[in-house]
């Protein structure tokens, strides 16, 4: 399942998802909208989705073990 | 209610408006119309309405709008200075089709002016006062006991046509004490403002007008999850930049109006089946004319007289009859010349419409307008 | 609990804002306060003033109400007292708020009315393309201050606790998990609350100033802002440039739709 759920149509691509990324998941691609580049490394942390502001970005909660 | 009783014009006026069902009253003083707010301070509560004094002028108009969007009947009452305030609001409310009442007891302008002196001096400003384009409706009572029924009819026009309606008192009415019998509550027509007909499910849009062309918005808290803005927009209430859109909702806003124009004028004629000259007025000049008018008549001189209730919309239909019939038309007001420049504009041309203005504080006397009447009647005579 | 997007109209998305603008992540804040409490969706209103944060009204699935420039406080009072049951939130931003909108700003704080006023403060008038608001600081750019802003900025909070707002909590775009927390706190207080959200505005703010694009003004936010209490131990020169978060003061007093209900009884059983 995926981690993280992209709407790239609201996105603006302001790169605040991809500066607060701990683990540089995330980058902007040449239209400026962003995508996951590296979702493996992805822990999940939220912060993204916390401060997206387009509210573009969802990060699915972690399964439970 | 039915005991005579000894009652100034701000006063029925304020009856009136709790007898129409206002239930809620925000406002700031300001001579005179204060003794409005001082009324409603006192009444309301008895009857679990609510009375609050706000900040300001426009403070107090805004809400009234947030009262009448959360269900219900409002009511504030300012004067000259301060209604240059609330105009901002007053379009707000005519483009969000916010039922609201505004008494406005008229004194000299314009700024502070010469306070508290009577005069009519913002006919054009109920009219033309915010800006924009929109209609406005505006009753101009010339009794005490006829406050408290312009009062009511405002209160019930504004709820069914969802707009402002203006309350245009002088100082002259609105300060003047006479004996009243006010009318049993179950002689008074109460409109009660329409609810949604449809759910959100079936479709319901809250400015998708009915065949009146006034849309149904539900009351706050209702469910149904309105959005109302000051921007033009369509029937889902959200903004819209189409030139088409733009185009519709102003047309319809003035179209809801004047579709009904006749029967929301309201005027009174005197002796105008032989009229050869006729005095058109309004307000508490109207009082003054009539007097003038009667010993006119009681000395056989042909002169009639239009008392215009509703100032806006304009009589414009009253007055071109008049003007098809009378030699001459003659208009006094306590301003420099308003509401003639309307009478004008419907008589055009057909016969001679003359001013007759005063604002120096003084009300009109008898013999002022006899002596206009008695120089119009040589003049036509000739 | 809903989740946030539950109260969205997501067929008005995307939203107005620029790229970078913070004003989505605070409209998020009050979305996740509001399902923090499980408010009914049916009876909370958002009332809205003029100017860029005022749009989100139109994007949060309520009774909302966009009024005019600096008028959110008094339409929200005349909801609030009209039907007393209703939760009524004010989102406004700081050239509304404090400028055109001060008056009625300390007037709802006085008489401590039941409002959640959810100040977004961006320091600048956005919508009309950067000029001086009272919140801009002292010698920061704008299109209408090209040399520096002469006049002081108020402290928006300060003004609230001076006239009478009985909660008041300050936050920022940065410390967006802890914002919606701080606001919910507003609505369950039962009087005037202020939630100052402190926000980006890369476009007309940051630009002209040379404050970098959204992440590194959300990177100064998360420097300058220290919570309360460890703001209160700096030394007078350590808080130079610094500002406290969280909540700033709490008071009891009568709400005013519950006084005047007592007011009608009173009136109704016709004392005085």
């Amino acid at each position: 399942m995926s981690k993280l759920i992209i709407r790239t149509n609201r996105c603006k691509g302001c790169n605040v998802c991809v500066t607060f990324c701990p683990k540089k998941v995330l980058a902007l691609d040449t239209l400026g909208k962003i995508y996951a580049v590296d979702e493996a490394s992805c822990i999940q942390c939220g912060q993204c989705e916390l401060r997206c502001p387009d509210f573009a970005i969802r990060v699915a909660p972690k399964e439970a073990k | 209610m039915s005991q005579p009783k000894l009652m100034q014009g701000n006063e029925a006026c304020a009856l009136g408006a709790l007898a129409a069902g206002v239930r809620f009253f925000g406002g700031y003083p300001i001579t005179p119309s204060t003794e409005i707010a001082e009324q409603l301070a006192e009444q309301l509560p008895k009857v679990g309405g609510t009375f609050i004094q706000m900040e300001d002028e426009i403070a107090s108009m805004a809400v009234i709008l947030g009262a009448s969007l959360a269900g219900k009947k409002v009511l504030t009452a300012t004067s000259g200075p301060g209604f240059s305030l609330k105009q901002e609001l007053i379009g707000y409310a005519a483009i969000a089709e916010i039922p609201c009442v505004i008494a406005n007891v008229q004194r000299v302008g314009p700024s502070t002016g010469q306070p508290t002196s009577p005069a009519q001096g913002d006919v054009m400003q109920a009219r033309w006062g915010t800006h924009g384009d929109h209609p406005m409706i505006a009753l101009s009572p010339w009794t005490v006991r006829e406050s408290f029924d312009v009062a009511v009819k405002a209160v019930n026009y504004a709820e069914r046509f969802r707009t402002p309606v203006i309350i245009l008192l002088d100082e002259v009415v609105g300060h003047m004490r006479e004996k009243v019998v006010l009318p049993a509550d179950n002689e008074i027509e109460i409109y009660s403002r329409r609810q949604p007909t449809k759910s959100r499910e079936e479709g319901y849009q809250p400015f998708t007008p009915e065949a009146d062309l006034v849309p149904n918005p539900a009351d706050f808290g209702t469910g149904y999850r309105i959005h109302v803005t000051g921007l033009v927009h369509d029937d889902t209430g959200f903004p819209s930049g189409s030139p088409k859109i733009t185009e519709q909702c102003i047309k319809r806003l003035h179209e809801k109006i004047d579709c009904v124009k006749d029967e929301i004028t309201h005027y009174d004629e005197f002796f105008m089946e032989d009229a050869e000259i006729a005095v058109v007025t309004y307000g508490g000049t109207a009082r003054t004319a009539y007097a003038a008018v009667e010993e006119a008549r009681a000395q056989g001189k042909k002169v009639g007289m239009i008392r215009l209730m509703t100032i806006w919309p304009f009589a414009d239909k009253v007055i071109k009859q008049a003007a098809a019939k009378c030699k001459a038309l003659l208009v006094p007001e306590m301003n420099y010349g308003q509401l003639v420049m309307e009478i004008e504009r419907a008589a055009a041309g057909q016969t001679k419409v003359v001013s007759m203005p005063k604002y120096n504080t003084e009300i009109f006397t008898p013999n002022e307008i006899s002596g206009a009447i008695d120089q119009l009647l040589s003049e036509v005579a000739k | 609990m809903k989740d946030y997007e539950e109260y969205f109209r997501t067929n008005r998305l995307p939203h107005i804002w620029c790229p970078g603008c913070g004003n989505g992540i605070v409209m998020k804040s009050i979305a996740k306060a509001i399902a923090k409490l499980d408010l009914d969706q049916d009876k909370t209103v958002i009332v809205s003033g003029i100017g860029c944060s005022s749009r989100a009204s139109g994007y949060m699935d309520f009774d909302t109400l966009h009024t005019a420039h600096g008028r959110a406080i008094p339409f929200a009072t005349g909801v609030k007292l009209a039907n007393p049951e209703l939760n009524v939130i004010v989102i406004t931003g700081d050239g509304d708020c404090t400028a055109i909108g001060g008056n009625h700003f300390i007037h709802g704080a006085r008489r401590n009315i039941d409002l959640t006023v959810v100040l977004f403060n961006n320091n600048i008038y956005g919508m009309t393309g950067g000029q001086a608001s009272p919140l801009t600081p002292t010698s920061k750019k704008a299109t209408t201050a090209p040399y520096g802003v002469v006049d002081r900025p108020f402290d928006p909070c300060q003004l609230a606790q001076a006239a009478g707002a009985t909660y008041i909590a300050r936050g920022t775009a940065f410390h967006a998990a802890q914002l919606p927390d701080l606001i919910a706190k507003g609505i369950q207080n039962k009087g005037f609350s202020l939630i100052e959200a402190i926000t980006p505005c890369p476009i007309s703010y940051g630009r002209r100033n040379k404050l970098g694009d959204s992440p590194a003004m959300l990177k100064l936010m998360s420097e300058s802002a220290v919570p309360l209490t460890a703001y209160g131990k700096l030394a007078p020169e350590q808080q130079e440039g610094k500002f406290p978060i969280g909540v700033l003061h709490e008071s009891h007093f009568g709400e005013y739709s519950k006084e005047y209900s007592h007011v009608i009884e009173r009136a109704e059983g016709g004392q005085k």
